[in-house]
Order: structure tokens, then sequence, then C-alpha cells
């Protein structure tokens, strides 16, 4: 229980961290905001890796390999989204 | 190699710490592309520790990983800038799909090693399943709804769809609290990912088109939650620090779209706006006799000698693919020394800064687009101000009319300019679905035409006229 307690605590102080942050970002950033934020999502590559690469069951292994995919175009289409709009509105600078 | 734990989990503090600064170089748009290269380094440092950290079977997760980026890079090069809402949407739907995966497969392999999942991680587990089936697809739904594959953005609602959403959350509890008192019941889990899978689609259908802004921010921090609860089922700070920062953005942002709408949350999910049917007979007192149409020659000689100009984007100016001839326009005018600015409404377009990247992509500098509060001081000393595709967000009823559906909403004052004009189709209502007075004031002029072709008339017209 100390150990989800310890969690809950990381979880609280981040959504702080993260409502201080967000305030900050100008509108005209909002929809780049929504695509990073959205690749950040894809961390549950981090779970998917340990899942498709254990082979406990056939069936783990299924869900593993789809979630590996499904993270990682989160990952990768976020990222690179997300880079191609902040470029166009850095080029003007 | 085989790191150890205290290692790998060093790796991840800095992917966290590289996820924090990702979101504080979005403060500034010369900030943001350094931004949100330290967030993918920090991606990249993760998946690494990860494949560092245990003895793992690498052909399975490279044909994840290789799908995945092939996949993903497609999508982010081919999407156009008009298409972001969906592409975005999509995304967002995918972050839950992989977080109800890996709750299954977690749930699967404790039973299978027999070990035994303390209360928090079934808790986490069972809520992984609920948030990432809902946002799979209901973002799925938004994507359909946003690319008009179906529904054409109008909302669906149909009677007794409150009592079913309400049986279906109901349901899922039930089965979520089953499953953490009988976890070896690993069917169970697939029965609440069932349940809120049709709670996931029955939430969005109801819900319009120019609502959508606030779907995908919802569904956005949907997504986040739910890699936080997979973070607390796998007992990993990294991925609750992650997602609790995407679930943060998304809800700020939701309340910003909503304060902007002046409607509660619940009012834009249940409210079920934009199915009205229009009131003819009300348009037609509001508009008779009063309605002043303009020529592009005429507009041309209205706009010799002006100071100020201000251009007011809407979702139409998305569907005209006007972004560039609207660009060309405002270097016209600045040729000739009138000073342009752009007034962008939060809830314009279809996601929250539709229209700031749309204009970006035309080369727009971003000083130059100006957010509401900062715009509506300045339309009293504006010459002209020129409307392309926004209806709704310049409605003059939101201040006057307190039964109107837009009542209260905060609006771009437009009227107070010398003159506005307004670049339009045909006289239809916006979303919805009441008429406009502004049409029909005395500094008002109706520009017909589709938004494209009518500016570059305008343009035309502007060089004749130099000539």
């Amino acid at each position: 229980m100390d150990q989800f307690v310890l969690l809950l605590t990381v979880f609280a102080m981040a959504m702080y961290l993260g409502t201080e942050l967000i305030t900050k970002v100008p509108p005209t950033l909002h929809t780049p905001l929504t695509s990073g934020s959205n690749a950040l999502s894809g961390v549950t590559i981090v779970g998917a890796l340990l899942s498709a690469g254990t082979k406990h069951t056939t069936l783990t292994t299924v869900l593993g390999f789809l979630a590996v995919s499904f993270a990682m175009i989160n990952v990768v289409g976020g990222f690179m989204v997300t880079n191609r709009m902040l470029q166009m509105f850095k080029r003007r600078d | 190699m085989v790191f150890s734990s205290t290692a790998v989990n060093l790796i991840y503090l800095l992917s966290s710490i590289l996820f924090v600064y990702a979101l504080k170089g979005l403060s500034h748009p010369r900030t943001a592309v350094r931004g949100n290269q330290l967030g993918a380094l920090g991606m990249l440092l993760a998946i690494i520790a990860t494949l560092l950290s245990a003895k793992l079977s690498l052909e399975v997760i490279f044909a994840g990983l290789l799908v995945g980026s092939v996949a993903g890079a497609f999508m982010a090069i081919r999407v156009p800038m008009t298409g972001m809402p969906q592409m975005v949407a999509l995304l967002n739907g995918f972050g839950g799909a992989a977080s109800l995966l890996v709750g299954g497969a977690v749930l699967i392999e404790v039973q299978h090693t027999s070990q035994e999942m303390e209360l928090s991680g079934l808790v986490a587990t069972a809520l992984s399943g609920l948030i990432g089936a809902v946002t799979f697809w209901g973002s799925l739904v938004a994507y359909l709804q946003l690319q008009e594959v179906v529904l054409k953005g109008k909302p669906i609602l149909f009677p007794g769809r409150h009592a079913l959403n309400v049986a279906l959350v109901l349901g899922s509890v039930v089965l979520g609290a089953m499953l953490v008192m009988n976890p070896e019941q690993t069917n169970t889990y697939w029965l609440l990912v069932a349940a809120a899978s049709l709670l996931g689609v029955l939430l969005v259908t109801p819900i319009g088109g120019a609502d959508m802004p606030v779907v995908i921010c919802l569904l956005n921090s949907y997504s986040g939650l739910a890699g936080a609860a997979t973070g607390f089922v796998l007992n990993n700070t990294m991925l609750i620090i992650a997602g609790s920062l995407v679930g943060a953005s998304g809800i700020i942002l939701t309340q910003i779209m909503c304060k902007a709408m002046n409607r509660s949350l619940a009012n834009v999910l249940f409210g079920g706006v934009g199915a009205v049917a229009i009131d003819k007979n009300a348009q037609e007192k509001i508009y008779a006799g009063k309605i002043k149409s303009v020529s592009a020659d005429e507009l041309a000689m209205l706009l010799d000698g002006v100071r100020r100009v201000v251009i007011v984007p809407g979702y139409g100016l998305a569907v005209a693919q006007a972004q560039h001839a609207t660009r060309d326009l405002m270097h016209l005018l600045e040729a000739r020394g009138v000073e342009v600015l752009f007034g962008i409404h939060p809830v314009a377009g279809r996601m929250p800064g539709h229209m700031n990247v749309l204009l970006a992509e035309a080369d727009v500098p971003y000083d130059k687009m100006i957010e509401m509060d900062e715009i509506n001081p300045l339309f009293d000393q504006t010459d002209v101000v020129i409307i392309n595709g926004a209806n709704d967000v310049v409605n003059p009823l939101a201040r006057t009319d307190p039964k109107s559906p837009i009542a209260g909403m905060p609006i771009l004052d437009v009227d107070k300019a010398k003159t506005v004009i307004m670049i339009k189709r045909s006289l239809s209502p916006g979303f919805a679905g009441v008429p406009n007075p502004l049409f029909a004031m005395d500094n008002c002029l109706m520009f017909f035409g589709d938004g494209r072709k009518v500016t570059l008339e305008l343009i035309a017209s502007l060089k004749e006229a130099a000539a």
C-alpha cells in the first residue's frame, strides 16, 4: 500500500506540474500541443514492449505486438506531425 | 546485456525530465521545435532502457516497432494541415488502444505466472481497460465524423440514449468490481472493454462538428489518463508522469474551449446542440430587405486608403482551402501600407489552434494571429473586417439574446468596425442553427461565393484597380 501512496503522490505532483506548464502555452500553439502531448501519451509503449517480449502465452504476445504497433504509431506519428507544424511556425522568425 | 533496475529507473527519470522540457518548450514558437525534439529523445531513451531492462525476445518487438513507425511516419507526412483534427483524433485513439491492450496482457501474464496483483494494481488495470476503450472508440467516431465518412458532422440523437449511457457506466463499474474481486476470470476484463467500447461510441455520436474541439481535448486527456493508469498497473513512475502531463493538458484545453463557448462540459457532451431545425421565419424577419451584396470591384474601391484590416478566419476557410489566397491578400494589402491582422476565436475550426496552423502553413507570421481578448479592443479602430468562413463566433445574438443556444458566448466584436465584409456562400446559419443579425447591420456587406474563389477575385480586382 505504501508503494501505491508513493505512486499517487507522483501522479498528483505531475498533474500539478502539467497544469502549470500548459497554462503558459499560447493559443497559437494549441494544435501542436495536442499532437505533441499525444506523442507523449504513447509512452505506454514501455509496457507494450515488455508484454510483447516476455512471451508468456501466445495471446499476450499478440496483445503485446498490437500494443507496440499502436503505441509506436502514436509516438512516431505524434512527434513527426508536431515537428512538421512547429517548423511552419518557426520559419518566419 | 541486461541493465540493473536502478539504471533503468534512472534513465526513466531522465526521460520524464525531458518530457517536462518538451511541454515547457511549447510556451513559445521559437523554443517549441527544440522542446518537441527533446520529448522525442526522452521517448527513445525510454524505449532503449526498456529493451535492456530484461531478457526479451526481440523479433515480435521489432516487428511491432517497424509496423508502428512506418504507419505513424506515413500518416504524419501525408496528412494535409486541413486534416489535422482527424489526425489528432486518430492518434488519441491509438494511445487509448495501446493502454487497454497492455492492461489485458498484464492481467493474463499475472495469472499465467501465478503471481498476486495488489488491489491498487487491479483497480488500475480495470481503469486502463475502461478509459482505453472509451478513448479508442470515441476517437474513432470523432475521426469518422471529422473526415465526414459518416454522419457529416451532424449529431445523432435518439431517445433513451442518456438511460443507455447510464446503464453502460453502471455496467462497467460492476464489471470492474467483479474483475478486482476475481482477477483469474480474465474474460471479465474483455466484457468490461466491450461495454466501455459501446460507451465510447455512444458518447461521441451525439456531438456535432463545431463542438469537436471539446471532444478532441477531452479524448486527449483520456489518452493521457489511460497511460497514467497503465503506470499504476506496472508500478512505473515515468508512465504516471507522462500520462498526467497529457491528462492535465487535455483537461485545461477542454476548460478553455468550454469557456470560449460559455457552455458547461455537460452541455457540450449531452446537450445535442446543432441538431435543431432552422427557423426560416425568424431568419426571414431579420434579413428581409436589409442584406447588401457587394462585388469584388466595389470591395477593391472600398479597400482603397484604409489603414487597418482584420481578417477573421473560420472553419469555412479550411473547407475552401483559402489559406494561401488569404495570405496573398495580406501581402497585397501590406504592400499598400495597410496593417493586416488576424482575429482568431478560440473555437474557430475543429480543434484548438486549428486556424493558427492553417495560416502558419501559408506563411502568415504568428505575431499577426491575435487572440480574441487582444483583438476585441482594436475593432473600433479598424476600417475593414473580412470574415472568411466564420459565423457563430461573430454573431451578436450571443450578447443580446439570452435564449439563444450561443447566449453569453464570448464573440469577436466585429460589428464595432467601420465596415464588415462577410465572405459566405449563402445566408445559411452556422453550426448553432441561429440566424446572424450581423448580416443585416448597416455596416455589413455580403460578399457571396466560395471562400477561396472570391478571395482570388478580390485580389484580381485590387491589382486591376492599382494598374
